[in-house]
Parts: structure tokens; C-alpha cells; sequence
């Protein structure tokens, strides 16, 4: 405790009011040490108080209702830590800061040094230590979790189609985005996912983020959980459902002759060559390409005809790139894909490549990439047994026997597999579900290494057990596709013992 | 002698009395037992008086006086002139003056030879004072402050001031005075002194709250303990050296 007196000090020596030792004249009139007798400028403010903390998610208390994260001895917590004191509104702080103290000892010790004016102008100056003790309590969101009452809000995100590569392909855009941020939990289903809210905005904006970046619609419905008939509040469960369009990439699609018309007279059978937020279609034949959004496709609600799981193996024989004078036009005709090149392919399966020489003679999309003696993927429309009711109103004559949908760039995918240097962050560890070990993830892989437009929505991470081949001798194909070194990211690895907590 | 003494639960003692030489006035309490503690020390000697000025009880405050005369302000109606006529001894002058600084305890400082006064004290009430209470008139200050009266008790045998004033000061003010000072404080560090206690040649009273120390300090410079060594040396001297041979 020391007297500060700002007054010009003079010579004069009073005696002490108390006890009498000569002293300096002051506002008080009393030497330092009877001052501090009669005097205690931090008697109104708590020597002992608690804080509490919730063990679950490691947060404190912010009266009366807040609960902010802070680690031991940081501004943050001596912020709290002096928030929680009264009365020291009535003296002025000069310095705070922390005494040590044993983490498991469940107490603070804050030392605060104030000031004060007493007795008519004297300032006196004091020095204290402040115990806090951490007592647990439990905050009201892991309140929740523990009495498994904790979501709000639930997203529901379903795609009814026979191959889950959009779903990959949305858990990769999620990934990206960070979209799942907010979620309490992401819980597979059958045909989908479920993410979890606490509140109704979160899920909406997830829903939001989904329709915006996939075709999709939504439901939205509540379930009245209970109600205060007082005060007008209303407890409810939200869930939103979406419904992603049940078509994905490289299915073969026949469009209602009224959207084909509304396409620009496009070819009512269509591959589906790539899905952002719309379906992009293209017409194998003559390159013409159209773009769905959502709305348009739910409104006229069609479904793919052939599917990834029917794709044949071909051998192209021959090819032939048609001259752009060649081609047929017509007025109104919509958009014409400049980045295909049509042209006349002569194919035969490959499985019964040398037992016939009937050549299968097609259109495709391909010509840029294909050359004799390339193995191609396409579906067979011919033989397959196709049950949808615009296929069956539409002139038989103009199908086409067999529909190219992609470059088959190896035979061996086993030994693609290996070679694949890089891999993917998936968002639960749940392996029933969304399992990563069956053909369908295989394949939207491959879609990856071939697509690069694709690429530009996905993190793809350097695999730390692969190394990269520098020497390609080994691929056969220089156009086989790759995925460059600096399109990977390098994870972010802690080798760190957990420590439990006590 | 020093006396602690309260009017109603209240210390500064010297606001609601006057101790001179030849008198005392007291303030009209609720109770008699301020009245009586005065009334007990100073019976036999001088006449304790009752007394208010202008209708107010901090009579301390407004008048100033000595063993030759008082001086009252001109809010004194002329009921209480008379009644304080009355009751004082016939030697003692009693004086109503004019005067803009009205509080006349707070501006006037004086033991029965001389008196420091507010610097602006009217010319008037300076010659009055100096005509009434037969006291030579110095315009002084102490500590700084113009309110000498307040910070500053006199008797003819010493004096005590406000507890800043500086060394230069004290010897300025002693030399003037012809008495020996001493910086203090009454009423357990309170600065204003002549608020907190009164005295005269041969008594003091002071406020409840004061502590020995400065009671030691007050009956130090008042010459008021009797039982010094000092006064052994000096008062019974005779008589020791008398009745040993």
C-alpha cells in the first residue's frame, strides 16, 4: 500500500494520528502503515468467488448465459475472471494477471492491483490475490447431447438411383466448402445422409448450400415437440428433406417430347456428361448440348434409361471425324458443343473381338480422343431392356444401336488402383454406409483423374504411402489420365498423444 | 487539561462553543450534556453561557472574541445581543459589526494580544477588532488558505495550525504571534483545526474522535499538562528547593 499525494511536498513534519511517528503531512493525516489499519479500499470486493465450467466441451461460464472458450492464463479467461468480480467497479484496476497454480487444483488465483481515493483526496494503491474455484456444471448444449435431445434440425439427403456417385461427389463438395461445419452429426441412411442441427438456420443454410450446388428440391415440415400456451413459444423439430435428382453422370436419359423441344429440338435420347448444379445433356450424335436446372427437371421428371452398370466394353476398328460442312443444322437448334468433335466410329465389342467381323457402325461424341484400336464404353440401347414410357412413344428407326459414353483408358482397374497417388477426406468413419471399397467409388475416382474440371471442387490430398511415378514408362497411353502433383494437398498430420482428460 | 467532548454525536466541538479567557459560550443542543462538560470544567472560573447568533447554533463559526470583548456578525438579532451583554462579565466589550465576510470565526484568528486576519478583511471591522479585542491585527494566511480562523487555534500560550504549513511559515507566523506553533490535526487527522477543538490558557476541548497523540501534541503547545517534567522544573521549583533544605 502506498500514498500517492500529487500535492508539492513540504518540509513540515506532523505526528501520526494513531501512533504518533513523525510523518510527512497527507489528506489523512496518518502514516502509511495506521492508514492500512484503518483503511481497506478492496473490502467490497470478493476475496473467494467461483466460476464455473462445463467438463463436456471445455468452456466457461460467461453470465448469464454465455459460454466462451478459454485456455488457462489467457486474456480471455482473466477477462472472465474479472467480469465475475463486484465491486470493482468502485476502485480504479492497474494491473491483473495470473498466479500459478496447479491445473487439477480446480482454482484461479488472479492477483489485481487497484487503486483508490480515500478520506478526502488520498490515493491509496493495494495489492490482492483473488481465489477463484472452477466448480462444473454442465452448459445447456452438452446438457442436450447427454440426454440425447440435442438436434433440431435435421436434413435428410436422398437420391433414389442405382449408383451413388453424385453422393461422393456431394460429400467431396461438402469437404470443400466445409459446409458440414455446423452439423451435430452426419448419419448415413439407405439412399442417403442425415446431418444433424441444433437450430433451424444452420439446416436451412445447409440446404441452401446443397441447392446450390447440385440439382435437387426440398420438403420442409416441423414436429411440434411442446408448447407454452403462456408465453406463445412453440418447440419444434424441423426436417428438411432433399431430394436429389435420381440421375448420374454418364446414365443415358430419353427426355418427354416436350422438353426435348423445349431443349432446341435436342435428340430425345441424351448421355448426361457431367452434374453441377444443373444436368448438362449432350446429344452423341450431333453435339448438341443442353443444360437442366433443377426446377426444369422436376417439372417434367424423367428417368435414365441405361446406367453405368450396363456399360460394354467396345473395341474401336475405325474411326472417322465428321467435317463440320458435313453436319446438319437446323433453325432453332440449341447450343453445339465445340469442346466434342463428332464422328463415325466402327466398333466391335471387345469380348468378341476375332471371333466376328460384323462391325458395329455408331456416332459419338468421342473423336477427340478416340483412335483405332482405343477401347471405349458405351451401352447397347438395342438389347437392353429398357421400361420407360417416352422411350416407347419415340420412332424406333432413329435409335441408335450403341451409345458411346467414355475412353476406357485400361482394362486392368486393379493396377489403375495402385498407381492412384492421391486420395479423398470423407466425413464419417462409418464403414457400413457409405462404404469406399465397391465399384461405384472405384469409378467416380476414375471420373476424377479424367475430368478436370471436376477437380476444381474437390481437395484432393497427396497419399503419404504412394509415391509419385516419375518415370511414365509404364503407362502405355501418354493421354492417360493424371492427376499432377500440384493439384494435391499435403495433409495435415499431428502426431500427438492424446492426453486423457481427468 | 484536555477535555474530549461530543455535541450531539458530533466532534467538531469547536464549531458549537467559544473559550476564552474570561468566558465561554455554548451552543443551544437538544441536550444539556455538552453544556454540562464545560459547564463542570469551567464553573468555578469563568461564566459558561448559552448563547446563539442570528438564530444559528455554530456560534464558534460567527464570533470572535477574547478576554476583552467579543465581536458578533450582523445577522445577531438584537435579542441575543442583549441576552450575551447580559450574561458577560462587565469588562467584556461585545461588538456588532458589518461586515461581508460574516463568518467571523472563520476569518479571524486571536488570542488576548494579537490577531490574524483574512487578507480581505474590510479596513472598518480591522480597526474594530483591533479597538474591541485590544489585539494587534496581522493579515496573514495559513498554509495558504485565507481562512485563518478555520486552520489555526492561538492562546497565550501557544498555538496550533493546519498541518501543511511549512517550516518558514510557522517561524513567520511565531514570530508575529510571540508564541510558539506546532503543526497538527484534531479529530483523528482532521486538518480543520479550530472546527475540532477550542482552548484557552488553562484548558482545551476537543472532538471525541482525537486521538492521544494529538491530545499529547495539543497539551504540548497549550501548556496544558500540568504534570509535565517541565512544570515540575520550572512552577514547583520553590517549593522543592524549599522544603529539601
Amino acid at each position: 500500500m502506498e500514498v500517492l499525494n500529487e500535492l508539492v511536498r513540504q518540509e513540515t513534519m506532523i505526528l501520526c494520528c494513531i501512533c504518533g511517528i513523525g510523518i510527512e503531512s497527507n489528506p489523512a493525516n496518518m502514516c502509511v502503515a495506521c492508514l492500512r489499519t484503518q483503511i481497506d479500499i478492496t473490502k467490497n470486493i470478493p476475496k473467494q468467488t467461483t466460476i464455473h465450467f462445463c467438463k463436456g466441451c471445455e468452456r466457461y461460464l460467461q453470465p448469464p448465459s454465455e459460454w466462451i472458450y478459454a485456455a488457462l492464463e489467457s486474456r480471455e479467461l482473466l477477462t472472465l475472471c474479472l467480469k465475475r468480480l463486484r465491486g470493482l467497479n468502485r476502485v480504479k484496476l492497474i494491473d491483473a494477471g495470473f498466479v500459478w497454480t496447479e491445473p487439477h487444483s480446480m482454482r484461479l488465483k488472479v492477483k489485481l492491483t487497484v487503486q483508490a481515493e480515500v478520506m478526502s483526496g488520498a490515493i491509496l494503491q493495494q495489492i490482492f490475490i483473488v481465489e477463484y474455484t472452477i466448480n462444473h456444471q454442465m452448459c445447456n448444449d452438452c446438457h442436450r447431447t447427454e440426454a440425447k435431445d440435442y438436434w433440431r434440425a435435421l436434413v435428410q439427403v436422398r437420391q433414389r438411383a442405382v449408383n451413388k456417385k453424385t453422393f461422393y461427389y456431394l460429400e467431396q463438395l461438402i469437404l470443400k466448402n466445409k459446409a458440414h461445419e455446423q452439423t451435430l452429426g452426419i448419419k448415413p441412411i439407405h439412399e442417403g445422409l442425415d446431418f444433424f442441427y441444433t437450430n433451424e438456420a444452420t439446416a436451412r443454410k445447409m440446404v441452401d448450400f446443397l441447392s446450390s450446388v447440385i440439382p435437387c428440391r426440398y420438403d420442409h415440415s416441423k414436429k411440434l415437440i411442446s408448447h407454452d400456451i403462456h408465453s406463445n413459444i412453440y418447440n419444434y423439430k424441423f426436417t428438411y428433406s432433399v431430394e436429389i435428382v435420381p440421375i448420374s453422370r454418364d446414365s443415358v436419359v430419353c427426355l418427354p417430347r416436350k422438353l426435348s423441344h423445349q431443349l432446341g429440338g435436342i435428340n430425345a435420347i441424351c448421355l448426361v456428361y457431367k452434374i453441377t448444379n444443373f444436368i448438362h445433356l449432350i446429344d452423341v450424335a450431333t453435339g448438341q448440348i443442353a443444360e437442366l436446372n433443377a426446377t426444369l427437371y422436376w417439372r417434367h421428371s424423367f428417368n435414365s434409361i441405361c446406367d453405368p452398370k450396363q456399360l460394354i466394353e467396345y473395341t474401336v476398328m475405325d474411326i472417322e471425324q465428321i467435317k463440320y460442312k458435313d453436319r446438319k443444322f437446323f433453325p432453332g437448334q440449341g447450343t453445339i458443343s465445340h469442346k466434342h468433335v463428332i464422328a463415325d466410329v466402327w466398333l466391335v465389342r471387345s469380348s468378341d473381338l476375332g471371333l466376328n467381323e460384323n462391325l458395329i457402325h455408331t456416332r459419338t461424341h468421342l473423336g477427340h480422343i478416340l483412335k483405332p484400336g482405343d477401347t471405349v464404353l458405351g451401352y447397347v440401347l438395342s438389347e437392353s431392356n429398357i421400361n420407360d414410357e417416352n422411350f416407347e412413344m419415340l420412332n424406333k428407326d432413329v435409335i441408335p444401336d450403341v451409345i458411346l459414353t467414355k475412353k476406357n483408358y485400361t482394362q486392368d482397374k486393379a493396377t489403375r488402383r495402385r498407381m492412384r497417388a492421391w486420395k479423398l477426406k470423407h466425413m464419417t468413419e462409418d464403414k457400413d454406409s457409405m462404404a469406399t471399397d465397391n465399384n461405384d467409388y472405384y469409378e467416380f475416382l476414375e471420373d476424377i483423374e479424367e475430368d478436370p474440371e471436376m477437380r476444381q471442387n474437390i481437395n484432393i490430398f497427396k497419399n503419404p504411402r504412394k509415391s509419385i511415378p516419375v518415370d511414365t514408362n509404364e503407362l502405355s497411353d501418354p493421354s492417360y489420365p493424371q492427376i499432377s502433383l500440384e493439384e494435391m494437398l499435403e495433409d495435415f498430420a499431428i502426431d500427438d498423444i492424446k492426453i486423457p482428460h481427468v | 487539561m484536555t477535555v474530549r467532548v461530543q455535541f450531539e454525536n458530533n466532534n467538531e466541538v469547536g464549531v458549537f462553543s467559544k473559550l476564552t479567557n474570561s468566558y465561554c459560550l455554548v451552543a443551544i443542543g437538544g441536550s444539556e450534556n455538552f453544556y454540562s462538560v464545560f459547564e463542570a470544567e469551567l464553573a468555578e472560573t469563568i461564566p459558561v453561557i448559552h448563547a446563539s447568533v442570528g438564530g444559528c447554533r455554530i456560534i464558534g463559526r460567527l464570533c470572535v472574541g477574547n478576554k476583552n470583548g467579543l465581536l458578533v456578525p450582523h445577522t445577531t438579532t438584537d435579542i441575543e445581543l442583549q441576552h450575551i451583554r447580559n450574561s458577560l462579565p462587565d469588562k467584556v466589550k461585545v461588538q456588532r459589526i458589518e461586515e461581508r465576510l460574516s463568518a467571523l470565526g472563520n476569518v479571524i484568528s486571536c488570542n488576548d494580544y494579537v490577531a490574524l486576519v483574512h487578507p480581505d478583511l474590510d479596513r472598518e471591522t480591522e480597526e474594530i477588532l483591533a479597538d474591541t479585542l485590544d489585539v494587534e491585527v496581522f493579515r496573514q494566511t495559513v498554509a495558504g488558505n485565507v481562512l485563518v480562523g478555520s486552520y489555526s487555534v492561538l492562546s497565550n500560550q501557544g498555538g496550533l495550525v493546519h498541518p501543511k504549513t511549512s517550516i518558514q511559515d510557522q517561524d513567520e507566523l511565531s514570530s508575529l504571534l510571540q508564541v510558539p506553533l506546532a503543526a497538527g490535526t484534531v479529530n483523528r487527522g482532521s486538518d480543520v483545526i479550530a472546527a475540532g477543538m477550542v482552548v484557552n490558557d488553562w484548558v482545551a476541548f476537543c472532538g471525541m474522535d482525537t486521538t492521544s497523540t494529538e491530545l499529547s501534541v495539543i497539551e504540548s503547545v497549550f501548556k496544558l499538562n500540568d504534570a509535565s517534567p517541565a512544570a515540575i522544573a520550572s512552577t514547583m521549583r520553590a517549593s522543592l528547593i524549599e522544603s529539601m533544605s
